[in-house]
């Protein structure tokens, strides 16, 4: 199991940084959604990978448990990243409307404006 | 002992309520927006001199013992640091308000007092977790003050923060994941506990995480080579909100200091020599890119963007050093130089609005140019380090901090380079604007002549510089008090005791 998590994390980062390199919004609004999935497997997989174990300890005998404390970060990760899409959809959308480009960069265009 | 929580739950109720209650009543959210900060203010002066003793002390969400509850840790430096975001804060609100700046969009106020919120916390927070969390509430505060009022070119600039930031986040999650796999903890103080008991040969995770964790934080203070966003970013803002954005690089570099002094800092063997090692270099290419755009500028807000860029590369070089002289040196200069880029963004914005965009080229003198210039010259003097304002006290107190053979001569050329640089771009800058305009003949067909400033827009800028040149003159209390700010930031056992001991007190 180790190697399919593992080369999840990897597959979902290396297509998450080259979209996100591509610089214009479409591609890197998925590029950062698929980042924070591979973000997200990551912080389950920092807790220990364990199947069929309750995350709450047990006072009788020896039972092992999973580790509850990545669940939490990984659920707190998950509602912030998709906080952050909605809200980078938007300026990405706002930002198409009013410069009728969609690259992500910053070319002083202004440079000469009023020279 | 509720007293410590009320910095980050204080905005917190008050931004919804002006957020739904308050949207349409623009001087009902003024009125309510100023209270709250004043209230702000209060508090964190309260913490001020609840935090002067000496004692670290610790507040426990729902009483849980610490590495398992949330805690909020306030010492003498988060207590500095609450209290110069409430005074930043007011500064930036009263100006706001005064030119107008928060009806030109919406929500502004609501906006406000989360980012107060979401940087209080930062500074209050004993949990690199919650660290995580407030760094969050504090940005997607800042999306929507960082494209207040829109336009096209404030869009694009804020596009690009975000992107940067989202990725920033996703870096951030990464190491807290590498960190939690290979430490079990995410509290500051336990981390502190736990560190020193890996050996070094085992250390390897531990260090890439401490490593991300200041990539993550660089990005935040804006240092080379994650500094590219800074320049764009707040030479677009509105000049308000850039004020505002003065505090926000300085949450990294906190960051930076308590994560990298507490948890990995000088005395743990496994990581101790990481942050010292790639800090010092590259705050020295952030001073030097910083110089050399002020002095390549050919507008006002990237010029005073850029300065903010150097001055963030001088306080890295004296936290780089990781001893306490040197970092009470840097915090003197970390209060300094909050207030001296916040005034700079507000006498800009006076400037600015009254002329046809912030090009640096000769134009007729607007109404009141002997007053702006004025301003401008002082707060120019302030940012760019000459006496006698605080800025060169800082500086020097920086240079004195850095005498070890190894450090001096990189240090001492790049800081005193660099201010060179910096006095040259100001001065061109300033002369373009204030001096030659004095020469160029008003043009016959003229539209109406821009209103005057009213005292109360100028009067958020002329306190700045009363608090550099306060910093000045008070310099020998506020040192020896940051003396001991340092001083209690390096005594580790202290901070872990503090912390873990369970004791409730709250």
């Amino acid at each position: 199991m180790e190697i399919i998590v593992a080369s999840a994390v990897g597959v979902l980062t290396a297509g998450g940084v080259y979209l996100l390199l591509r610089l214009r919004t479409f591609p890197v609004i998925l590029g950062l959604a698929l980042l924070s999935y591979a973000v997200n497997v990551f912080l389950f997989a920092s807790g220990r990978l364990a199947i069929d174990q309750s995350p709450i300890l047990s006072k009788y005998g020896e039972a092992s448990y999973t580790d509850p404390l990545p669940q939490a970060l990984v659920l707190t990760a998950i509602v912030i990243s998709f906080g952050m899409t909605a809200v980078l959809v938007m300026i990405g959308l706002a930002s198409y409307l009013e410069a009728d480009t969609d690259r992500i960069d910053l070319d002083d265009t202004r440079e000469g404006e009023d020279a | 002992m509720h007293w410590i929580i009320l910095p980050v739950v204080l905005p917190a109720m008050l931004a919804p309520l002006i957020g739904f209650v308050m949207r349409h009543d623009i001087v009902l959210a003024r009125t309510a927006s100023v209270a709250g900060t004043v209230a702000l203010l209060a508090v964190a002066l309260g913490l001020f001199g609840m935090a002067a003793d000496g004692a670290t002390h610790v507040y426990r969400l729902g009483d849980w013992p610490a590495p398992f509850g949330i805690v909020l840790v306030l010492d003498r430096l988060s207590a500095l640091m609450v209290l110069l975001t409430a005074t930043l804060a007011l500064m930036v609100l009263v100006h706001a308000i005064a030119t107008g700046w928060d009806a030109r969009g919406r929500h502004f106020h609501a906006l406000f007092q989360f980012q107060l919120m979401g940087i209080c916390g930062a500074f209050l927070t004993g949990d690199v977790f919650n660290l995580f969390v407030f760094f969050e509430v504090l940005l997607i505060a800042s999306y929507g003050l960082m494209i207040h009022s829109g336009g096209r070119d404030r869009m694009q600039a804020g596009l690009q923060y975000v992107v940067m930031n989202l990725a920033g986040s996703t870096l951030f999650l990464f190491a807290l994941g590498t960190l939690y796999a290979s430490t079990g903890t995410l509290n500051i103080a336990d981390l502190a506990r736990v560190i020193p008991t890996i050996p070094p040969e085992e250390a390897a995770l531990v260090r890439v995480a401490a490593m991300l964790l200041m990539i993550v934080f660089a990005v935040k203070a804006a240092l080379f080579p994650v500094q590219f966003w800074l320049p764009g970013t707040y030479a677009n803002a509105p000049a308000p909100v850039a004020a505002l954005f003065a505090i926000m690089t300085k949450v990294g570099a906190y960051a930076i200091l308590r994560v990298h002094t507490v948890s990995f800092g000088p005395g743990i063997e496994g990581t101790e020599d990481l942050a010292a090692t790639w800090l010092f270099p590259a705050a020295i290419v952030t001073i030097a890119i910083g110089a050399f755009g002020v002095l390549g500028a050919r507008r006002l807000m990237p010029l005073i963007a850029f300065s903010v860029l150097g001055s963030m590369g001088t306080l890295l070089i004296a936290l780089a050093a990781f001893t306490p002289e040197a970092t009470s040196a840097g915090l003197y200069y970390l209060v300094h130089s909050t207030f001296a880029a916040a005034c700079l963004f507000l006498v800009a914005d006076l400037v600015v609005t009254r002329r046809a965009g912030d090009t640096l080229a000769v134009r007729p003198p607007t109404v009141q140019n002997g007053l702006f210039a004025a301003l401008f010259f002082a707060a120019a003097i302030g940012m760019a380090g000459m006496p006698p304002l605080s800025g060169f006290l800082g500086k020097l107190l920086v240079l004195d901090a850095l005498r070890t053979p190894g450090t001096i001569g990189w240090a001492w050329t790049a800081v005193l380079a660099g201010s060179l640089v910096t006095i040259v771009g100001f001065a061109r800058a300033g002369s373009a604007l204030f001096w030659k305009s004095t020469a160029t003949p008003a043009p016959e067909t003229e539209a109406p002549a821009p209103a005057a400033a009213s005292p109360l827009e100028v009067a958020p800028a002329v306190a700045g510089l009363a608090v550099l040149a306060l910093l000045a003159v008070f310099a020998g209390p506020l040192s020896s008090y940051l003396q001991d700010t340092a001083a209690q930031l390096y005594d580790r056992a202290g901070y872990v005791t503090a912390v873990l001991t369970p004791e409730t007190e709250g």
